[in-house]
């Protein structure tokens, strides 16, 4: 039972691991075609069909670069930085439900790696953790520019995380539950996704998940026309292909969480109507969640070519002045309308 | 120092009337929300996704040309495969670039499958860095003997090189007969 129980979890971490890898992958190809579509252009095209060996292409020229340690630098700081990027983006989709219970045989899959009960909690930890990677590769590159990348990723993200956290709180408010698998499964159908009921907390949530990823309009870390490169000015060859890549698979995380928290997760419309079996409404409403996580990844990159860049202190000041404010405002209106309805509506 | 006088002022005549006065006041609470403008952006952006994109894949696609292009010169044959050119420097005379350069030479007994005429011109040079492909020269001709009618001029690496003499110029002997046969046929 043991034995078998590991051997499914371990089945499915590959899974996990391996697909979030490869939507990363052509998330890269995906945003250099999206962005020739709005620009007017056709994208990549010349690798493959319409470029679709064009990420191969790119990770094959990632290892045939030379790759440069400046001699100034830190080196196992240094070393350290892009693989704690990459480590910390890949571990928090351990929490995310990405469906329902298979029935294989006469066991219950549940394709989920770990159900824990603080869920949400545990994905914040990670996030947090995740700034480390840039700031450790920021200074230990010993350069001015990293260094600056560097601090600026950091009080960037703790000024959205607390945003980001106070949006939960509301979310929480209404859930009554830490765990991911919880707050998925109240979600059934379609009227009860939590949008409906935490509009504002979204729009705060999304706002702060682009910031966390460092995505335009706040990639301020990554500033190429005041600070080179960023962070990742002095990295070269495959090392700066893991920043890249940490940077698509947060991309894809955080679409999966607002997807998973907000817009109902694995659960799709008239999904009780359809008279399926089981493991049929488990393969739909696993195809379901990725439809909604490729939609946010989409508007990801939507917004990233229409919006041109924040200055850095009215970065700040939507980050104090506005989100933190707006979300407080959220968090005692949800619990007055909680109230209300308690006591009138219960 | 410039006697500080005062300018005078005339009324200035508008010269289109699209003259726009630009107020700028603080925005109001709507816009500072910013959230109308981005969709704004957003509408725009996503209707430049499915338009049409006018790239010409170039390689597999070229695009067509005018019926009227002017490309490489050629010096002609007649029907019997004749060099048409008599050497009469008309060419040469017209052409606004200068580019063109030839040697008149007599035609000896024999040649006459060779040279319609009885001068021919034994060098005929077209410097192709100095042609500008007018076509006054394909106009003055009065033989009917060049052409602007063959490709793009090809880059090369010498200045030299860009000096077409005949070998490149007069057009491949061919047999007429077979042509003409291949036609019906």
């Amino acid at each position: 039972m043991e034995g078998a129980f590991i051997l499914e979890k371990l089945i499915l971490v590959v899974i996990v691991f391996t697909v979030s890898l490869v939507i990363a992958m052509y998330s890269t190809l995906a945003e250099r075609k999206i962005a020739g579509f709005m620009q007017d252009r056709h994208g990549p095209n010349r690798a493959g069909f319409g470029g679709l060996l064009q990420p191969l292409c790119d990770g094959g020229k990632f290892f045939f670069k030379e790759e440069i340690i400046p001699a100034g630098a830190h080196r196992p700081l240094f070393i350290l930085g892009p693989t704690l990027a990459i480590i910390t983006a890949c571990i928090s989709s351990a929490v995310i439900p990405w469906g329902q219970t298979l029935t294989v045989g006469n066991r219950e899959v549940v394709l989920q790696v770990a159900d824990i009960n603080v869920g949400v909690l545990y994905i914040f930890g990670v996030v947090a953790l995740g700034v480390y990677g840039i700031m450790i590769g920021g200074w230990a590159s010993n350069n001015k520019f990293s260094l600056l990348g560097a601090i600026r990723a950091a009080s960037q993200s703790i000024s959205y995380e607390i945003g980001m956290g106070l949006s939960l709180i509301a979310l929480l408010m209404v859930t009554q539950t830490l765990s991911m698998s919880e707050i998925v499964a109240q979600q059934s159908g379609f009227v009860n996704w939590n949008i409906w009921v935490q509009p504002i907390g979204f729009l705060i949530f999304m706002t702060c998940a682009f910031a966390e990823c460092n995505r335009v309009p706040f990639d301020l870390p990554e500033c190429e026309t005041e600070l080179v490169g960023g962070y990742h000015t002095e990295y070269s060859s495959m090392k700066l292909g893991l920043y890249m890549f940490s940077e698509y698979i947060n991309m894809f995380v955080s679409s999966a969480l607002m997807a998973a928290l907000y817009f109902g997760g694995y659960n799709f419309p008239f999904m009780h109507d359809l008279g399926l079996s089981q493991n049929w409404i488990t393969i739909l409403g696993v195809l379901a969640f990725f439809l909604k996580i490729f939609g946010f990844i989409f508007f990801f990159m939507w917004i990233r070519w229409t919006l041109p860049r924040f200055r850095y202190d009215q970065l700040m000041n939507l980050g104090w002045k506005m989100l933190i404010p707006l979300a407080i405002a959220n968090i005692v209106l949800t619990g007055v309308i909680t109230l209300i309805k308690d006591t009138y509506f219960a | 120092m410039l006697p500080n006088k005062p300018i005078k002022e005339t009324a200035m005549q508008s010269l289109s009337n699209r003259k726009k006065i630009i107020e700028q006041k603080p925005m109001n609470f709507w816009e500072r929300m910013y959230l109308p403008a981005i969709a704004k952006g957003l509408g725009i952006t996503i209707r430049h996704f499915f338009k049409k994109i006018p790239t010409v894949k170039y390689p597999e696609e070229t695009r067509p040309y005018s019926k009227n292009f002017r490309g490489q010169h050629s010096l002609k044959r007649d029907e019997q495969g004749r060099e048409r050119c008599t050497a009469c420097g008309l060419c040469a005379l017209s052409c606004p670039a200068e580019a063109i350069t030839m040697t008149a030479a007599e035609r000896k007994k024999g040649e006459e499958m060779l040279y319609r005429e009885e001068k021919y011109a034994s060098v005929y040079e077209i410097n192709m860095l100095r042609c500008i492909f007018c076509g006054l020269c394909e106009e003055a001709c009065p033989k009917e003997a060049i052409y602007l009618d063959g490709p793009h001029v090809t880059a090369d690496y010498l200045r030299k090189d860009f000096i077409y003499g005949k070998d490149k110029l007069v057009e491949p002997t061919f047999d007429i007969t077979k042509l003409i046969q291949d036609k019906t046929s």
